[in-house]
């Protein structure tokens, strides 16, 4: 089988290496006609009568297509009307090299039977191969051996027919190769040029990519991106006021817009908008980057539809649709816009997410599509793309050179299988930055040596509260309990009123290891199944935990209370308690409702929940919000932690109870705190948001006629309250979900750096943290939610549920699913189907053609959080 | 840029050899007077020198001579010139310390040591230079070699590798296919008998495809020993040629 050998050297450039290969030369590479049969092959592609009717070729002929022409006008050739194409080693090698979708659809082509693509092996054929001349480029080269491989197909064919008339035709656009070939005796077309003369078939020139005249040279790589400004002329345009600094904030939405929030004090704008790619200029979210105001008529609304970034996996392809994906919104309200002029520091960190394969089998570059939407897609090389398919990887980002479409990356770990339990919870945990790690043994070096009991110093120092009716009402299964409560009557008649939260700070001393990680966990983190927590477990679920019937170390506010739930007296103390029982919010619910009890405990419960109940009046008096956002719980399996059933969380009376006695605290202690320390008091304000903010809520009650005053607190607390449309009870909670998203973010902030103490939601002149009962929402707990939410469809299968539309973008609506608090975003369009044709109108959002009312429900929509 | 195509579709390999088929093997015995017996083979760019000395008495001490057998002692060794990267490869690194135990392991499966008691067969083999297999030039050389220096054995070992790509084995791996990353596995075969000398493997491999594999690599070392058949025989009638008179 083996006839000729030769050896051929090739260099290969990076190190300059000698790279020695064999090259073997055959001469059992058939012509894969049925002409001929001196060929043994045994199944011809070609057809002995490829008869397409041309003006230019009357005669039956096989087309050979050079690579520019492949790499173009791929459309025309996968037209079932274009068949018994010859594609060469050579043409096909050197797509697999330049784009990869254009190298996929040509396999595929060639695997189609009815197209009779037949790929000849010229490279390897003994008279078609030749060797590259001293002098001559790789790209002459193969130019040459294309015509070389043409010329030997139109002697063969012409011998195996006697002259007869099949013929091939080359194709191709590059006119110095074309004379070349037409000196060379072939038959040569422009492929324009060609698919013109087809008679009978005229649809066939409107796919026909239009071409710059021969301007086809490989150009290497283009520019994408403008450069980067050195960071000296950074510094000086900041200075001078030409360019500002802030922090870049993709949009989760859509890829190609994002914001830059400027942090600086007395700038009027604060917000700069980048829409495109090239005005984004590869700033990541979360970078430091400096940007260039553009001039006013250029300022734009934010556009409303949602984008993802699912372009093919290709190296560099292409987005010519970019610009035109960018649909300016038209509303009145215009932000400033600006470019991307030069990044001052990257937040780069590593990301988890998914790897999506390249199309082409043996590479070793493939694209990475980060859990978070906000990060763009990162190519990282790697040879173990196939174990790494259906993973959950994390990929650090190692640069991002102007020429590439996308950041370079690299491989980092491997967190496991997606979809597993572990592997998510990492992922999550990560993506959250939430350190998880086990406590290192410097840590627990600074914990109480067991048994730990209570000494005869500590009596003395602390109140003795041991004999009080003290207990504590938390979620179930709760280990971690930080508060308890106790009311009882006093001899003049007043009622006395305790919180009392775990003493930690009797624990951890300040500035030791245990305090610094505490510090830098900052909360713990509940996660469905799973707890992360922020002090070792000894104390936040033994020694810091106010469990019942044990003697612990506790900070106490003690009120002395008229039954009109009047502050007469506040008095503040380290004591010592012992907690007489730990509820559920169930079992105190039940102790309050249940009349034939009467022991000191429920009796307490029964003041505390009738001061509540007069407190929170008040409050909602002062014009305290009451606002809502979907949560969910779940019923897990005790064996195997899968969710079973999930409800949105229910509120009884007693959460309302705790939770107010610890305003009440957090307000006493921002009182003491402000009074003793007036120039350096920790407090947390949370300012009114301006009017604008409230456009979307505003709207959104207008659908239903529903008018919403935002004049104050009160007014809007008053108005939430009306706002009610029959046989539709869960509206008004949709609109609280909504009168969330209007609000400011709540600050920290000292004392003597503000005059402004307000807390607009709590409608409280004065607020701290002292405590928070309720364990503050992280998002890492949302998206473990979410997650478990997942987790429980996917067993479940499709199913029907009613759903409410949130918001209404141009090619999308978000939903929420108030069963099991999911917030989705349904797309209209889908890849394969085109959009139906609806108009957006911003003003009542609102799309014209109305979407089948099961469509959302069928859908599994996607999670977002 | 994507990696290489180790198989087309339409079952070239690329360097244009179809899935089964071996590298050109050329081999020349009795290339230094001074050895005992000596071979220079070519595996396609892969070339290997043997040299044998023996069986003579053994050296240094003499508590690892054999009572009942001969000792094999073998030296592997790589020229610093014999990859694409030029680099110095002292002797005794783990690599070629392990590959010369396997040459050890091979030949002492093949040579009827217990003809000589008490003494002692060096073979040293050296890559000149490396394109893949190098395990494989080193056992056909140091078989023809052994052959030359007119060694009893039971057979010629002839070994060859085979790797696994689109679920097709492909013979006698080129540096290319066998840096790929797929499976590679390295056979040294007695051909008449059918046993094998050695096996090795590297990386994972299905066991449904265990058998194929092993399957072609057999076929593979097959066609090697008829090459080297044809090798000692065309020595031969040089030889006798020249001695006739």
């Amino acid at each position: 089988m083996l006839k000729s050998k030769t050896f051929v050297k090739k260099t290969r450039a990076g190190g300059v290496l000698k790279i020695v290969r064999e090259h073997y030369l055959r001469d059992d590479i058939w012509c894969g006609s049925e002409v001929c049969k001196e060929c043994k092959d045994e199944a011809p592609v070609l057809q002995e009568d490829a008869c397409i009717e041309s003006n230019l070729c009357s005669y039956p002929h096989y087309l050979i297509p050079d690579t520019n022409v492949v790499l173009h006008q791929i459309d025309i050739l996968e037209d079932p009307l274009i068949r018994n194409v010859i594609i060469l080693q050579t043409v096909l090698q050197e797509i697999r090299h330049r784009s990869a979708p254009a190298y996929k659809r040509i396999k595929d082509a060639i695997h189609e039977k009815e197209k009779h693509f037949y790929m000849f092996t010229n490279e390897h054929h003994r008279e078609t191969f030749i060797e590259r001349e001293p002098g001559e480029s790789a790209n002459d080269r193969n130019d040459r051996a294309i015509r070389v491989a043409a010329k030997w197909y139109a002697d063969h064919l012409a011998k195996k027919t006697n002259g007869g008339s099949l013929k091939v035709v080359l194709l191709t656009d590059d006119r110095a190769n074309k004379e070349k070939a037409e000196q060379y005796g072939l038959i040569v077309y422009r492929c324009e040029e060609y698919i013109k003369s087809l008679i009978g078939n005229p649809e066939l020139v409107d796919r026909l990519a239009l071409q710059p005249d021969d301007q086809n040279e490989i150009t290497g790589s283009k520019l994408l991106f403008p450069e980067h400004l050195p960071l000296s002329r950074i510094q000086s345009g900041i200075k001078n006021g030409v360019l500002l600094q802030g922090t870049f904030h993709a949009n989760r939405d859509n890829y190609l817009e994002g914001t830059v929030f400027i942090n600086r004090e007395g700038e009027d704008i604060n917000e700069v908008l980048l829409q495109g790619l090239q005005n984004l200029n590869r700033a990541v979210h979360q970078d430091v980057v400096a940007v260039e105001l553009f001039p006013k008529e250029r300022w734009v609304a934010p556009s409303s539809v949602v984008l993802q970034d699912d372009s093919p996996n290709d190296e560099d392809a292409e987005e010519d649709e970019t610009e035109n994906k960018l649909y300016f919104g038209n509303s009145s309200i215009l932000k400033p816009t600006g470019r991307v002029v030069g990044i001052i520091k990257r937040n780069w960190r590593p990301y988890c997410g998914m790897l999506s394969q390249s199309m082409i089998k043996e590479a070793t570059r493939h694209l990475f599509t980060p859990a978070d939407r906000r990060i763009p897609r990162i190519r990282i090389e790697t040879r173990q793309a196939a174990n790494l398919a259906g993973q959950r990887i994390m990929v650090a980002i190692d640069g991002w050179p102007k020429n590439s479409r996308y950041p370079n990356g690299h491989f980092v770990k491997n967190l496991g299988t997606a979809g597993d339990k572990e592997t998510e919870t990492e992922v999550l945990l990560l993506e959250h930055d939430v350190p998880h790690l086990p406590f290192s043994p410097a840590v627990l070096s600074f914990l109480p040596k067991m048994p730990w009991s209570i000494t005869e110093e500590d009596l003395k120092v602390r109140a003795d509260l041991r004999h009080l009716g003290v207990c504590s009402v938390d979620p179930p299964g709760c280990t971690d309990i930080d508060d308890a409560l106790h009311c009882r009557e006093l001899e003049n008649g007043n009622l006395e009123v305790g919180v009392h939260i775990a003493d930690v700070s009797h624990f951890i001393r300040p500035g030791n290891a245990l305090d610094q990680e505490a510090a830098s966990r900052g909360t713990t983190v509940y996660l469905c199944g799973k707890r992360i927590d922020m002090v070792p477990e000894l104390l936040s679920s033994n020694l810091c935990s106010l469990r019942s019937n044990v003697e612990r170390l506790a900070f106490s506010c003690i009120w002395e209370m008229n039954h009109n739930a009047e502050i007469i007296k506040t008095h503040f103390t380290k004591s010592v308690i012992n907690s007489k029982a730990s509820l559920t919010y169930a079992e105190a619910q039940m102790r309050i409702d249940d009349t034939t009890m009467n022991d000191d405990i429920t009796k307490s419960l029964r003041g505390l929940n009738r001061l509540a109940k007069i407190l929170k009046g008040r409050r909602t008096e002062k014009g305290a919000l009451t606002l809502s956002s979907p949560e969910v719980r779940f019923h897990m399996d005790s064996e195997t932690h899968d969710p079973i059933d999930l409800q949105t969380k229910e509120l009884k009376e007693t959460n309302s109870m705790v939770e107010e006695f610890m305003l009440l605290a957090n307000i006493s202690v921002a009182q003491k705190i402000y009074d003793e320390f007036s120039e350096c008091a920790l407090l947390r304000k949370h300012p009114s948001p301006p009017p604008s903010n409230y456009d979307i809520l505003i709207k959104a009650a207008k659908s239903r006629d529903l008018n919403i005053h935002i004049d104050s607190a009160k007014a809007l607390a008053d108005s939430l309250n009306n706002a009610t449309v029959e046989n539709f009870p869960y509206f008004n909670t949709l609109l609280r979900i909504l009168a969330t998203r209007c609000m400011m973010q709540a600050v920290y902030f000292c004392s003597g750096m503000d005059s402004d103490f307000h807390h607009y939601g709590l409608a409280s002149p004065i607020y701290t943290h002292f405590i928070t009962h309720q364990e503050v929402r992280c998002y890492a707990q949302r998206a473990s939610v979410a997650f478990h939410t997942q987790l429980f469809f996917k067993n479940k299968g499709i199913i029907n549920e009613e759903g409410f539309i949130l918001f209404v973008r141009k090619n999308a609506i978000i939903i929420l699913i108030p069963k099991f608090g999911i917030k989705g975003t349904v797309f209209f369009d889908n890849k394969d189907k085109p959009s139906p044709h609806l108009i957006f109108d911003s003003e009542i959002p609102g799309v014209s053609v109305p979407v089948p009312e099961s469509e959302p429900e069928a859908k599994k929509p996607k999670l977002d959080c | 840029m994507a990696g290489l195509e180790l198989l087309s579709d339409q079952g070239y390999r690329l360097d244009g050899r179809r899935a089964c088929e071996l590298r050109k093997v050329q081999a020349r015995t009795s290339v230094f007077a001074q050895a005992d017996g000596s071979a220079y083979l070519e595996q396609g760019n892969t070339k290997a020198l043997a040299v044998v000395y023996g069986p003579h008495e053994t050296r240094g001490s003499r508590s690892k001579s054999l009572h009942d057998r001969a000792v094999i002692n073998c030296q592997y060794s790589m020229a610093t010139f014999s990859t694409a990267e030029r680099k110095r490869r002292p002797h005794g690194d783990r690599k070629s310390s392990e590959m010369s135990l396997h040459l050890k392991q091979t030949f002492e499966a093949a040579v009827l040591t217990e003809l000589y008691p008490r003494s002692q067969i060096d073979i040293y083999v050296k890559i000149l230079q490396a394109d893949g297999g190098n395990y494989s030039a080193c056992v056909n050389a140091a078989t023809l070699a052994l052959v030359d220096a007119g060694i009893p054995m039971r057979d010629y070992v002839c070994a060859c590798t085979a790797g696994f790509v689109e679920d097709t084995p492909l013979a006698d791996l080129c540096h290319a296919e066998e840096s790929g990353g797929g499976t590679s596995l390295a056979l040294a075969l007695l051909p008449r008998s059918g046993n094998i000398a050695l096996l090795q493997m590297d990386a994972r491999l299905h066991q449904d495809h265990l058998d194929a594999l092993i399957e072609a690599a057999m076929t593979a070392c097959k066609g090697v020993s008829k090459v080297l058949d044809g090798v000692v025989r065309q020595h031969l009638e040089e030889v006798s040629v020249l001695t006739r008179d």
